[in-house]
């Protein structure tokens, strides 16, 4: 495999800075209040939104709370026990979260009820259906697609007491973020790793991108390095690849609606 | 994150009263757990982090080892008191994925080859939190790791640098951190230029992350003559004139 992509080439005949097919789904449980299903090659992740009330972070308490988590179901492969989330898993949710968090998609300023007491609470759990590879992209676009195509219930304040008018509007989004993410083998960098690339990575990098191409979050993983020249090289392809995926993201989001 | 008040003064000086390319105060001291294989004490600005090297040693559970290399393990723990609400001593996720980037940050610049079916165990503890723990905790692992006599490539170095009133400074502090607009601690082999550690939470432009790589790069080279002088101080005794860098 090494020879193959020193080579400039891949497995499945991908050229390096290509993506798997990505085939999506949106709103496809009714009873969240956003959904979708993600297919990344055959890595299938899927993103269930919850909204609730309840008491602000602390130290956050002008601001609504949002909480990614994700969990690697046993169906997703043959390795997987059930159980508590193990070191992977936990990197996972959180490198999300901060991708979502950071770049300030949703404005959790505008989603408080009483300052300090109540606040909205967002709850976006993914489940990893199966593992093909970077689960970290195909987990985020999931989370992302979910989270901007649902609808948030209106709740009111009646004498000190939340009640759900019934209502629904749209969250108060701000950017589309995007991750990016590469697995370094050899000298070579892999745009969305397969699972066997990842299994013969020498280090992985996920860089997150918002609507301005700025960068809002960057993961190094795997036990190997990364030089400076090939992470400025990340840099710029995950900007590129981004704004071209993000304009996708939109159109999709606009017809989900 | 968006920030709330001015972190820098007219004349350039930092809530600390640093500058924009100064680091906190660092001192590391080699060898302060006996019991240990290798340890390190780490004062990084108010950050104090002990670390002790175990190995290589046999390992427990035995189905962990691997013939043909060592493996490394590294706990990052955060102790009840040294927060300023007490923290469950309890692993959160954070210290669990911490402890896992901190392993990957260190483990390119072991042998492991050297030591088959072994375990170099890194505990990390933090006793009082300042903002850049990780960072501190894998200068102090390194340095641990080194006194334990850990066949190694390289130190690794590590320093945060980041976006505080839309400029870029080295070392961010607790305040700058909680209050500022972007953090990115890295970790670096100084010799063999290699990036082991790389995050960023906060907003940062394409000019902005390049300077951002390049200063905390810029740090993690200062950060290195600390830890050279701090295991040349146990070993010779003498504290070698620190190397000046620009």
């Amino acid at each position: 495999m090494r020879e193959l992509i020193g080579g400039g080439r891949r497995l499945d005949g991908r050229s390096l800075d290509e993506n798997r097919l990505l085939d999506i789904d949106i709103n496809v449980i009714q009873k969240a209040n956003g959904s979708a299903w993600v297919k990344l090659g055959n890595t299938e992740v899927i993103a269930g939104v919850k909204v609730e009330t309840g008491e602000p972070f602390e130290g956050l308490e002008d601001k609504g709370a949002l909480i990614v988590s994700a969990e690697v179901l046993p169906t997703a492969s043959p390795h997987v026990e059930p159980g508590p989330p193990d070191e992977e898993t936990i990197e996972l949710a959180r490198v999300v979260d901060r991708g979502i968090r950071e770049s300030e998609m949703l404005a959790l300023d505008k989603l408080v009820l009483i300052p300090g007491k109540i606040v909205y609470t967002v709850f976006v759990d993914c489940s990893i259906l199966n593992m093909d590879g970077n689960l970290f992209d195909a987990t985020s676009y999931a989370v992302v697609l979910a989270l901007s195509t649902s609808k948030f219930p209106i709740f009111e304040i009646k004498n000190d007491k939340v009640s759900d008018t019934g209502k629904v509007q749209d969250p108060p989004i701000g950017t589309v973020p995007i991750s990016t993410t590469f697995a370094r083998i050899g000298d070579s960098l892999l745009l969305d790793p397969s699972m066997e690339e990842e299994a013969c990575m020498d280090a992985r990098i996920t860089i997150t991108t918002n609507s301005n191409g700025e960068y809002t979050a960057i993961q190094k993983g795997s036990n190997g390095f990364l030089t400076i020249e090939q992470i400025k090289e990340a840099a710029k392809i995950a900007q590129s690849k981004g704004a071209e995926l993000r304009q996708k993201f939109i159109g999709l989001i606009s017809n989900g609606k | 994150m968006t920030q709330t008040r001015n972190l820098i003064d007219e004349t350039g000086k930092r809530t600390d009263g640093r500058t924009a390319k100064e680091l906190r105060n660092v001192q590391i001291k080699v060898g302060v757990v006996k019991n240990a294989d290798g340890s390190a004490l780490i004062e990084f600005g108010k950050n104090k982090i002990v670390v002790g090297v175990y190995g290589p040693r046999e390992v427990h559970p035995k189905h962990m080892a691997q013939t043909d290399r060592g493996i490394l393990r590294c706990r990052y723990h955060m102790s009840p008191f040294s927060t300023d609400t007490r923290k469950n001593p309890a692993p959160s996720r954070r210290e669990v994925e911490i402890s896992k980037v901190i392993r990957e940050a260190l483990e390119p610049s072991l042998i492991l080859e050297d030591y088959p079916r072994a375990t170099i165990d890194v505990y990390i503890e933090v006793l009082q939190a300042d903002g850049g723990s990780r960072c501190a905790g894998i200068t102090a692992a390194s340095v641990a790791l080194a006194d334990a006599g850990i066949n190694m490539r390289d130190m690794v170095s590590a320093c945060a640098a980041g976006k505080v009133d839309d400029k870029i400074v080295l070392d961010i502090n607790d305040t700058e951190d909680k209050e500022g607009g972007a953090d990115m601690p890295v970790a670096f082999m100084p010799n063999l230029k290699r990036i082991t550690l790389l995050q960023l939470d906060g907003i940062l432009d394409s000019d902005q992350f390049n300077t951002c790589l390049d200063e905390a790069i810029y740090g993690c080279n200062m950060v290195y003559e600390i830890q050279r002088s701090s295991l040349m101080q146990k070993y010779f005794g003498n504290e070698p004139e620190l190397k000046n860098i620009s």
